[in-house]
């Protein structure tokens, strides 16, 4: 598929290249980042500080690789951090047994996950359904969700916080594997999924083709409406796992916190990692490392005595800089 | 032009109409529904989200968007309770000029750098968000009062609230901006198409740069009117009041992707939203069900679900026709 003389070739080869020095920009700034912090910031060699940024991106990265495909196509979500919030609300509702009784715990944590993460990709696959049957705008058809998804996982739980302690589920956002934060694998394994559908896969190619120009694809024959609906469901999924993830961490689900404001951290991700807003164009990777330097940054302020107030601020410089400076790569 | 004013016609109807019935609805079923007390703390707390809504119109109907106004808002709020010993008047320009700096800094970003609007305003609300905070010290800054500050939220002139007095004001004033002046034709002309009116000779550049500091500018007296309504300046508030503005602007009828739009329509799509929660206190009070708060934002979403699908069927509607 790579290698076929399609006539999409040419202009492939050369988005490759862009996104290749792009890549390689925002690589250099995490690197030289890393580089500041290895001078001047204490104790920042161990395995402590890494484990610590780590596990604090690995949630905007997991929704990051959805928002990365949907925006791929020219879409948008800012439902994710609602969609969170109900796939975080159902799964204490099952495995502690509130909405059904299930007696066997690791079959009731299993359920629970299960039924959540799909819950959620099925709210997603709600938002492809809604852009693509009525051709409402991504960013409207995704605020009904926003509004709404909170309002349903607070209704579920009736605005109660699911208070537990549970081995049996808490090892997605507490355990290691070998060391490494359970929810870091889970964060890899989805970026490496991701980045080789992308790059490699027909619905990878579909999902850009659709961004670069939906017109031309529907006239190519992509089937735009199911592939654009699947890619808001794995968004959705991607939601549902990170909601899970936020619950173990914290011991518990606060369907008024869960993945608050998360929709404007994923995409901030995605901008600075080199993805184009308009579609068309993305990388996985990138919005991984996007995220990273996010992290970095705010990481750095802090470690070297600077207010969370001004982070934000430096934040806010860094999201403008990076998507100017990759305006201006390309043209 | 013509389809498209047809459209808006048809869509700013229906808002109106839906807004009579659910008043219709009320004055019916509750007995204190249209009492002067519920129709004061109504029109007194929405009108902050009026005046936002009023600029994210105007930023829409250019084919832009604006996240920002939350945290500006919160910005303005801190600013004008950090002024309020000085009395009301710096209290009032110095939260709208914390505001327009906002704005005016969203506008240089979209128009010199070229930058999304989505993510130049994303960034914005998070710089408006961490200033605010700064000046604030991380906590809620309590307004003076000595002076006549907390009266701009608070009191009241022959029975009506003044907040609501400002937000009527705004919204004849950007009325006949919109619809008398050369810059409101230009807003619509730009959101319906950027290229052609570029071609046309129109200010584009100059334009978009005004909607958003309009934008700002709102948002900041909105967080002036949230200072002194609720006696304190809150670095923390606005979460989520861009999103809401945007879906009042488009239960309103107009439409997101520019160029068309009604600003009487948006003040009807504010009322309607914030109704819902009015409605859903009353029927509680009622005692026959018992609805959580939580429910207004499910409905508040079905209700935005229905007009955007009504809003497609129209429009593909008229593109058949």
């Amino acid at each position: 598929m790579s290698n076929a003389a399609s006539p999409k070739t040419i202009e492939t080869n050369t988005f490759n290249l862009m996104a290749f020095l792009t890549k390689h920009a925002t690589l250099v700034a995490l690197l030289a980042l890393i580089a500041f912090n290895v001078v001047f910031t204490k104790h920042f060699i161990s395995i402590q500080t890494l484990n610590v940024n780590l596990t604090q991106v690995a949630t905007i990265v997991i929704v990051g690789v959805g928002m990365t495909l949907v925006i791929a196509t020219g879409g948008i979500d800012l439902s994710v951090g609602s969609m969170m919030a109900i796939s975080g609300a159902i799964a204490p509702l099952i495995f502690l047994g509130t909405a059904v009784h299930i007696s066997e715990i690791h079959l009731a944590v299993a359920v629970g996950m299960i039924v959540a993460v799909l819950a959620a990709g099925a709210f997603g696959w709600f938002n492809g359904w809604l852009i693509t049957r009525f051709r409402i705008q991504p960013i409207i058809a995704t605020l009904v969700l926003f509004i709404a998804g909170r309002g349903i996982a607070q209704v579920s739980t009736n605005g109660n916080l699911q208070p537990f302690k549970l081995g049996e589920f808490q090892w997605i956002g507490l355990g290691r594997w070998f060391g490494v934060p359970v929810q870091v694998i889970i964060m890899v394994v989805l970026v490496a999924i991701a980045a080789w559908v992308l790059k490699r896969s027909l619905f990878g190619r579909q999902i850009l083709a659709i961004g670069g120009n939906e017109r031309a694809a529907r006239l190519a024959g992509i089937p735009v409406a199911r592939v654009k609906r699947w890619v808001y469901c794995i968004s959705g999924l991607c939601s549902g796992i990170a909601g899970l993830v936020v619950i173990a961490i914290n011991s518990s689900s606060d369907a008024n916190l869960v993945g608050l404001g998360m929709e404007l951290d994923a995409i901030a991700a995605v901008a600075v990692g080199g993805t184009l807003l308009s579609g068309g164009r993305a990388t996985v990777t990138g919005t991984l490392i996007g995220a990273l330097i996010i992290q970095l940054v705010r990481y750095t302020l802090l470690a070297n005595g600077v207010n969370d107030d001004v982070a934000k601020l430096v934040k806010a410089a860094l999201i403008v800089l990076a998507v100017w400076l990759q305006r201006h790569g390309r043209s | 032009m013509k389809k498209s004013s047809l459209l808006s016609a048809l869509s700013s109807q229906g808002v109106l109409i839906a807004l009579a019935l659910l008043i219709l609805f009320g004055w019916l079923r509750y007995e204190h529904f249209l009492g002067l007390f519920n129709i004061s703390s109504v029109l007194r707390y929405n009108s902050m989200f009026a005046l936002v809504a009023l600029g994210m119109c105007f930023v829409i109907m250019a084919g832009g968007i604006d996240l920002s106004v939350g945290s500006t808002a919160a910005l303005g709020s801190v600013v004008a309770a950090l002024l309020s010993p000085h009395g009301m008047l710096i209290g009032t320009l110095g939260g709208v000029a914390a505001g327009l700096c906002i704005g005016i800094l969203n506008g240089l970003v979209i128009v010199r750098m070229r930058i999304l609007p989505f993510i130049a305003t994303l960034a914005t609300m998070l710089a408006a968000n961490g200033s605010a905070l700064l000046l604030a010290q991380d906590q809620s800054v309590s307004v003076s009062y000595d002076g006549t500050f907390v009266d701009l939220g608070q009191g009241d002139i022959y029975n009506i609230p003044i907040p609501a007095l400002i937000a009527v004001a705004a919204y004849i004033i950007g009325s006949i901006v919109l619809n008398y002046t050369g810059t409101g034709r230009a807003v619509l002309a730009i959101g319906g198409n950027e290229d052609a009116s570029r071609l046309m000779g129109l200010p584009v550049d100059r334009v978009k740069f005004l909607v958003y500091a309009l934008s700002g500018a709102l948002s900041g007296l909105a967080g002036v009117i949230l200072a002194s309504q609720f006696g304190a300046g809150q670095p923390i508030e606005g979460v989520g009041w861009e999103l809401f503005a945007i879906a009042s602007v488009v239960v309103g009828g107009t439409l997101l992707t520019g160029g068309v739009g009604s600003v009487g329509a948006t003040l009807a799509g504010v009322l309607l939203l914030g109704l819902i929660f009015n409605v859903l206190n009353f029927e509680n009070g009622l005692g026959w069900i018992s609805l959580s708060a939580y429910w207004q934002s499910v409905i508040r979403g079905l209700f935005l679900l229905g007009v955007v699908i009504l809003q497609s069927r129209l429009s593909s509607k008229q593109s058949a026709a």
